[in-house]
């Protein structure tokens, strides 16, 4: 593929801008690789170096740990393999002594005398709650807000300018730290993490919603305009309309992003699965974690194909983009 | 652009009534949804306890939390003598360790007192007390440790003596133009805006004040201790025994040096000069350098350590990804259903993705803290296992939408299916594949921080251990700023990357 082998076996003489172009096509050429190969050389040290100073930084020694590693994974094996059916479901296990790791039916939730939900399936329904509201909060915020901060909508420079970085502070501001304040707060429960997730989902389906807005057509607006419309109306029929279907979309996106992130915060006290989990697998309980993994992996497997068919229906296959979002 | 006339509107609603006046299954659906979402926040209220939860929290210590975010406490006891005062700064006040600030004004006289002497051997009681909720002990007020008069007498060796010596006899406290506090021995007299409240102190029996207690004063019962508040500047616990203040100051205390470093307290000029040619404080090293260790091992910021988490962070998400980038590249071509014809693998391929993408970041994150230990490998362990599952689809998405002409260009030569890979699909896809993995650094950072607190190491973990002690908010929204301007600095860094890798600039 090299030009001196073209030059050399193609016979034909170059003429004086032909050997110009080729000259330059050389240039390019070598300059090209001398990029690629810095660019490499780059990566690798940076990655040896990344790597070392997290093995260095550690608790344990990547190949010190590795040992506790497979026997973790030994740890994790159920004594048989309906034992994760039973925790599940919380039905009795035969290996029960008393002690924390086989109580399986004492997490039940009852409804009535008889009839009750598996502890872990109703933690998953919190969680799915949790993100529910929060999406819903986020989306209705965010609505009223995105139009503030479109050019389109919003002729006041300074407000937009105001609104886009107050959502950006909303987007970029650590959820964990708004989730620990309001547990200090609070204390444990799954408040904290609505308001921790809500605020992140107000700042970033904002951002969505008036890029949205911004690259809507301005013909209806003009019409409403033209009629007499205030801005009110202008918005509400003229562009809503047009944008709620995009808007929509990305709800249900950030509804799937939710889920997960309601579950980390849970892990560090919302509430929820996240927080069973977390105590489950640090109390090495297996038949419960890998009941626990189970269900939010089908959860999760769940969530993503409803919203990514309701996403389909909704504006087609245009908003398969990046899948988490900012 | 002109208006309607009145007229004109209403023939346009009459020539198109179907757009003005909306159809009765519409208007019901709508009303359907907007009442099924009021009702399904009703049941949310109910099901979280919201208003419960709302009605209990703790909203005085809210604001003081969020105070402590940009200001910090000093906070003296003094204490009540027959004759004398005695002004005691509990343990790592922000006023140092031989406090004697100018907003505390003393007065010293000769007094005559008789003292109990004691051998004391004080069991140091756990200054935190730990306990079973994540977040630590929440203290009703945020108590100075060490203030708290529970030490443990175990051997009293006791005798009285008569001492004459100097002590203060008067203390007079400026909350910072707020209004002061002046205290004497069975007497103290705050001030603010102009109104002036007395309270009599009759020792270790009751506080009584003199007329009508002002606004922003609050006594429980009579007798009992007097608060006072300053607003922002403080506040002030009146007590049959003492009087505790708490003065409170904006700003992050001690930032550079703490009170055990011989650059404390000196102003910005004096240290720069002790710096450059002053006369050196440990005769070993150069005043730059111990300057430098100084700030680095700063007791209360621990700027060493929070700089090392950060980097922890940083190298977590930038590992992590590029070791998911790196496995997820072959594996998507293997997904690909145009270029691996075997349907087997292609399923096997995308399910295995779709598997370590559902198993969620913070499981893995919760193994692998269990497997490694905390610490960094856990989170790149974490990142790099959801990532390949999330490049791997993506990826194979990428390479199923290439452009097939190239491809059999460079097949009609007769080239090597290697060949054909190399020149015919990556030049298509690689900027695709490059401006998706510099996507999700850039989310990556942000992740990284979260499940750091799970155990994975790095900042988030410094800032949720930081926040469990109620007591350290000013350290969590110094975290706050660094995780900020990272996120700000990389997703510039990110986004300007990913410009030029799919609409470069044409070369001039």
């Amino acid at each position: 593929m090299s030009a001196d082998a073209a030059a050399v076996t193609g016979g034909a003489r170059l003429s004086e801008e032909g050997l110009a172009v080729e000259r330059h096509w050389r240039e390019l050429a070598s300059r090209r690789r001398l990029y690629t190969w810095g660019g490499i050389a780059f990566l690798v040290l940076a990655m040896s170096g990344s790597l070392w100073f997290a093995n260095e930084t550690n608790a344990g020694k990547f190949f010190d740990r590795l040992p506790y590693f497979f026997g973790f994974i030994d740890q994790l094996t159920p004594r048989g393999p309906l034992e994760i059916w039973r925790a599940f479901w919380d039905l009795p296990s035969p290996y029960d002594d008393g002690s924390l790791k086989f109580n399986y039916p004492e997490g039940r939730v009852y409804f009535t005398e008889t009839l009750y939900v598996p502890e872990y399936i109703y933690k998953m329904v919190e969680t799915l709650n949790i993100a529910l509201v929060s999406t819903l909060i986020g989306f209705g915020v965010g609505f009223v807000l995105c139009f503030i901060a479109a050019k389109n909508m919003t002729a006041n420079r300074w407000l937009r300018f105001f609104v886009r970085r107050f959502m950006e502070l909303l987007r970029a501001f650590p959820e964990i730290v708004i989730a620990g304040f309001f547990l200090a707060v609070f204390s444990l429960g799954a408040v904290p993490a609505i308001i921790a997730v809500s605020i992140h989902t107000i700042g970033a389906l904002g951002k969505m919603f008036f890029e949205v807005v911004e690259n809507a057509d301005m013909k209806p607006d003009e019409g409403l305009r033209a009629a007499g419309g205030n801005w009110l109306e202008r918005v509400w029929f003229g562009t809503v309309p047009q944008v709620l279907p995009n808007f929509l979309s990305y709800g249900l996106l950030r509804f799937e992003i939710n889920v997960r992130a309601s579950t980390i915060i849970g892990a560090v006290g919302g509430g929820g699965i996240g927080e069973t989990l977390r105590l489950s697998i640090s109390r090495t309980h297996e038949a419960k974690t890998l009941a626990i993994v189970l269900l939010l992996f089908l959860t999760i497997v769940a969530v993503d194909q409803l919203s990514a068919y309701l996403r389909r229906r909704l504006v087609g296959d245009q908003a398969f983009e990046f899948g988490r979002g900012s | 652009m002109s208006v309607l006339t009145q007229a004109e509107r209403d023939a346009l609603v009459d020539r198109h009534p179907d757009v003005f006046s909306q159809s009765r299954g519409s208007l019901i659906s709508k009303g359907a949804v907007a009442a099924s979402v009021a009702a399904y926040f009703a049941f949310a209220w109910w099901f979280f306890s919201i208003g419960t939860v709302f009605s209990e929290g703790r909203w005085d210590i809210a604001g003081s939390y969020l105070a402590d975010w940009v200001s910090y406490e000093s906070r003296p006891d003094i204490e009540f003598g027959e004759k004398h005062l005695e002004i005691d700064f509990p343990r790592f006040d922000p006023a140092g360790n031989d406090p004697d600030p100018e907003w505390l004004a003393k007065e010293t006289a000769v007094v005559e007192r008789t003292v109990t002497t004691a051998t004391q051997t004080v069991s140091g009681g756990g200054e935190r007390s730990s306990s079973n909720s994540l977040l630590g002990t929440i203290g009703g007020e945020a108590a100075p440790s060490g203030s708290s008069g529970g030490s443990v007498t175990s051997e009293a060796d006791s005798q009285v003596e008569t001492l004459r010596q100097e002590e203060v006899v008067r203390a007079v406290v400026d909350m910072s133009g707020a209004g002061a506090i002046e205290i004497v021995p069975g007497l103290v007299t705050v001030t603010r805006g102009g109104e002036t409240m007395i309270a009599d102190i009759a020792l270790d029996e009751a506080v009584t004040v003199r007329g009508e207690l002002p606004e922003w004063a609050s006594q429980k019962a009579p007798g009992a201790k007097v608060i006072v508040s300053f607003g922002f500047a403080g506040r002030a616990e009146i007590e049959d025994d003492e009087v505790k203040v708490r003065h409170r100051f904006l700003g992050w205390e001690n930032f550079f040096f703490d009170a055990n470093s011989p650059f404390w307290g000196k102003p910005a000029g004096e240290v720069m000069s002790l710096l450059t040619s002053g006369e050196r404080v440990d005769p070993t090293r150069s005043n730059l350098a111990v300057a430098c260790d100084n700030i680095l091992y700063n007791s209360e910021w621990q700027h060493y350590d929070v700089w090392l988490k950060l980097l922890q962070t940083i190298v977590m998400a930038f590992a992590g990804t590029l070791l998911a980038t790196i496995v997820a590249f072959p594996l998507a071509f293997m997904a690909a259903r145009n270029i691996m014809p075997n349907r087997l693998l292609n399923q096997a391929s995308k399910r295995f993705f779709d598997f370590l993408r559902s198993v969620d970041m913070l499981i893995w994150a919760l193994f692998f803290t269990r497997a490694f230990g905390p610490g960094p490998l856990a989170g790149i362990s974490a990142i790099f296992f959801t990532d390949t599952g999330t490049f791997g689809k993506l990826y194979s998405e990428a390479l199923e939408n290439i452009d097939d002409k190239q491809r059999e260009g460079i097949r009609s030569v007769g080239a090597s299916p290697a060949s054909v890979q190399r020149f015919g699909v990556v030049p298509q896809v690689l900027p695709v594949f490059l401006a998706q993995s510099l996507y999700f650094w850039e989310s990556n950072t942000r992740s990284a921080t979260i499940i750091g607190a799970v155990g994975a190491g790095g900042i988030g973990l410094k800032l949720w251990e930081a926040m469990r002690t109620n007591q350290d908010w000013e350290n969590v929204a110094y975290m706050v700023v660094l995780i900020l301007v990272v996120v700000f600095v990389f997703d510039n860094i990110s986004s300007t990357l990913r410009q030029q890798l799919i609409a470069p600039k044409q070369p001039k």
